[in-house]
């Protein structure tokens, strides 16, 4: 059953459309994220959920409840800001405890909530200390301790890592994922990183210019994108993209013809009448860099060492540059001649107006 | 090597302040300390305290203190309350916002000789005031604020000079809060009345220390509104010790006493300086 519902969400600002149309359900205890370009209307969607910003029409519904005109503190939903938000001149202690203090909780019961929160948050030894006196990762998790201890219906995140560097980042991530599965509240969490978002969600709703391109689980959408759009925004590095001459039908494959080299797609795959003009897409891990064979061949422009692999960037006959996945030992030299045996199985097809034509078969 | 150089560069400018206090302050306590009356030139004995003594004795000494004091610490109230009132009230964006603060901070630049004439000519005059006429209007009888209420009248021209002074440095503030902590704050629960009692205020407090600290400097030497509106009186209801000051040097023509005067002053703003720095200086360091 849906917990949160948010049915044909529209908000315009004086010359904007920034949300055309949103139409999202949520279950309880999923873990949603956000994740779109900068000003897809990701964080103005978790504002207007949240009730920060009203919206021009539609509604949203959380627990059976249409909360839609209903002030935001009175939602039952707790954020969590990208700045932290803190209130610089109270103690953690009482950041923490603020929101109980306004609703006149009893005092044993603030303490008891604030304990527990700082307990599983390991805030215990700064309880006395101002914001300014923590480090970045210790604001963060004050601010997400505020949040826990009102015990809301869903927790909201606004791009809530992205001001911490690169490895504390990594370690919150894991510390969301497990307070997501110690509290199996709903969490709405927006994000521009799609690194986290693939990590942390058990749904991604990826956003573009203000609409809903594709809701999925993180694989769903990795393996089968509805749009260019998707495919090229999910996966490091991005998806290949190389346009097809001609298609020459078979009996039971498509041949496409790209540069001088064809490629053999199975029919069965193809989704819906076929276009005049296809795009293939080929991510840089379904491909192999091969002696003798493989389907095309092209130039090693660049190598990049990741250590555990390495990427491979081939210059092909017109001048495309491919990104294939190599093997870490792999001694490729700047100018090699390689050719590159292409996965056929996970070739995923495009139309003129970029959507994908192609289905991923059903694995046995 | 360097060091002297530096200080050797910077010796012009403190030695030209240094001597730009000492002289004015050697003199005046020079003049305190002998007979120096205009009207009896050439009699410049060593008088010892007994400067100082006239002074105290005066009568108009313990009313000027305590005018004086009444007024520092009535025009800090109405301007720091009011300042911080009508900042939070103009801070959400508005419908004529730019022209509303302009004309709020306006005042500020109303000279104080010319703000003393536009409030007892055209605002307390009890003939052709518009107080007088609003309360003729409603059926009162027009009180006449400079004699009835000397030195409420005086405050009253003050706090309207110095009020856009004070919403200036906090509407300033106000633009410096975070809005995200006042979203959070919504998020919490928190009422409007709950984010000014509890983010606004605080965040106001180093803005509001400045403010008071500032005014006091100006606040414990106002002279010309009571110059030109009540002029001290009536009796000594609006001196305060500038114009008391001003009273014994220039009316009495008693250089000697009002020295002793200015002396007295210098003290009792260094007594107000050290109370005032306990209450408010500690926003200021952190």
């Amino acid at each position: 059953m849906s917990y949160l519902t948010i049915t044909e969400l529209q908000k315009h600002y004086d010359n904007y459309h920034a949300l055309r149309g949103i139409n999202l359900s949520i279950s309880e205890g999923e873990f949603i994220v956000f994740v779109g370009p900068s000003g897809c209307g990701k964080s103005t969607l978790l504002r207007t959920i949240a009730g920060l910003e009203s919206c021009s029409s539609g509604s949203i519904k959380l627990d059976g409840r249409d909360i839609t005109e209903v002030a935001s503190s009175k939602r039952d939903l707790a954020m969590v800001f990208q700045s932290y938000a803190l209130y610089p001149h109270m103690t953690v202690a009482e950041n923490l405890s603020f929101a109980l203090r306004l609703a006149k909780v009893s005092q044993a019961e603030i303490q008891q909530k604030v304990h527990a929160a700082s307990a599983s948050l390991q805030l215990d030894e700064l309880l006395e200390r101002k914001p300014k006196e923590l480090s970045g990762g210790q604001r963060q998790r004050v601010a997400i301790g505020r949040a826990i201890v009102r015990q809301p219906k869903v927790f909201l995140f606004d791009e809530p890592l992205s001001n911490l560097d690169a490895a504390l980042r990594v370690q919150m991530r894991l510390e969301l994922a497990r307070l997501h599965k110690k509290l199996g509240t709903t969490m709405v969490y927006v994000t521009h990183d799609q690194v986290e978002a693939m990590t942390l969600a058990d749904r991604v709703v990826i956003l573009n210019a203000g609409q809903i391109e594709q809701v999925g689980t993180p694989l769903e959408l990795y393996r089968q994108p509805n749009s260019r759009f998707v495919a090229e925004f999910i996966g490091t590095p991005k998806m290949n993209l190389i346009p097809i001459d001609t298609i020459i039908r078979e009996e039971e494959n498509l041949n496409l013809q790209l540069l001088n080299s064809q490629v053999a797609f199975p029919e069965n795959r193809l989704h819906g009448p076929l276009p005049s003009s296809v795009t293939m897409g080929i991510r840089p891990e379904h491909m192999a860099l091969v002696e003798h064979g493989g389907q095309i061949s092209g130039r090693v422009e660049l190598v990049e060492h990741l250590g555990s692999e390495a990427y491979a960037h081939i210059q092909l006959a017109n001048n495309q540059t491919i990104i294939v996945k190599a093997s870490a030992r792999s001694d490729l030299k700047d100018g090699q001649a390689v050719n590159v045996q292409i996965d056929e199985a996970e070739i995923i097809l495009f139309n003129d107006s970029d959507r994908v034509i192609s289905v991923i078969p059903e694995e046995a | 090597m360097k060091r002297s150089i530096t200080r050797l560069l910077m010796a012009p400018s403190v030695i030209m302040l240094l001597v730009w206090m000492v002289i004015p302050l050697s003199m005046t306590i020079y003049f305190s300390t002998i007979r120096y009356n205009l009207l009896y030139p050439g009699q410049n004995n060593f008088v010892g305290w007994m400067n100082f003594e006239f002074f105290i004795t005066d009568p108009g000494f313990i009313p000027a203190v305590s005018n004086t004091l009444i007024l520092l610490l009535s025009v800090l109230i109405i301007t720091v309350v009011l300042g911080v009132m009508l900042s939070a009230l103009i801070d959400k964006p508005f419908f004529g916002q730019g022209i509303v603060r302009v004309l709020l901070i306006s005042p500020f630049f109303i000279m104080p000789t010319v703000n003393a004439l536009i409030w007892k000519n055209m605002m307390m005059n009890p003939v052709y005031g518009i107080f007088a006429w609003i309360s003729q209007t409603l059926g009162f009888e027009p009180i006449d604020w400079l004699s009835s209420f000397p030195l409420g009248s005086v405050i009253m021209m003050v706090s309207w000079q110095w009020l856009p002074f004070a919403i200036l440095v906090f509407v300033t503030a106000l633009q410096s809060q975070d809005t995200e902590q006042k979203e959070a704050a919504q998020m919490d629960g928190a009422t409007g009345w709950h984010i000014f009692r509890y983010l606004t205020i605080p965040h106001l407090a180093r803005p509001i220390a400045v403010v008071i600290m500032i005014e006091t400097i100006f606040l414990l030497a106002i002279f010309a509104e009571i110059f030109v509106s009540t002029g001290g009186g009536p009796g000594y209801d609006s001196t305060n010790l500038a114009y008391l000051i001003y009273n014994q040097a220039l009316l009495q023509y008693d250089v000697g006493v009002a020295s002793a005067g200015g002396l007295f002053a210098v003290l009792l703003a260094n007594i107000v300086a050290f109370f005032l720095i306990r209450a408010v200086g500690k926003n200021l360091t952190v």
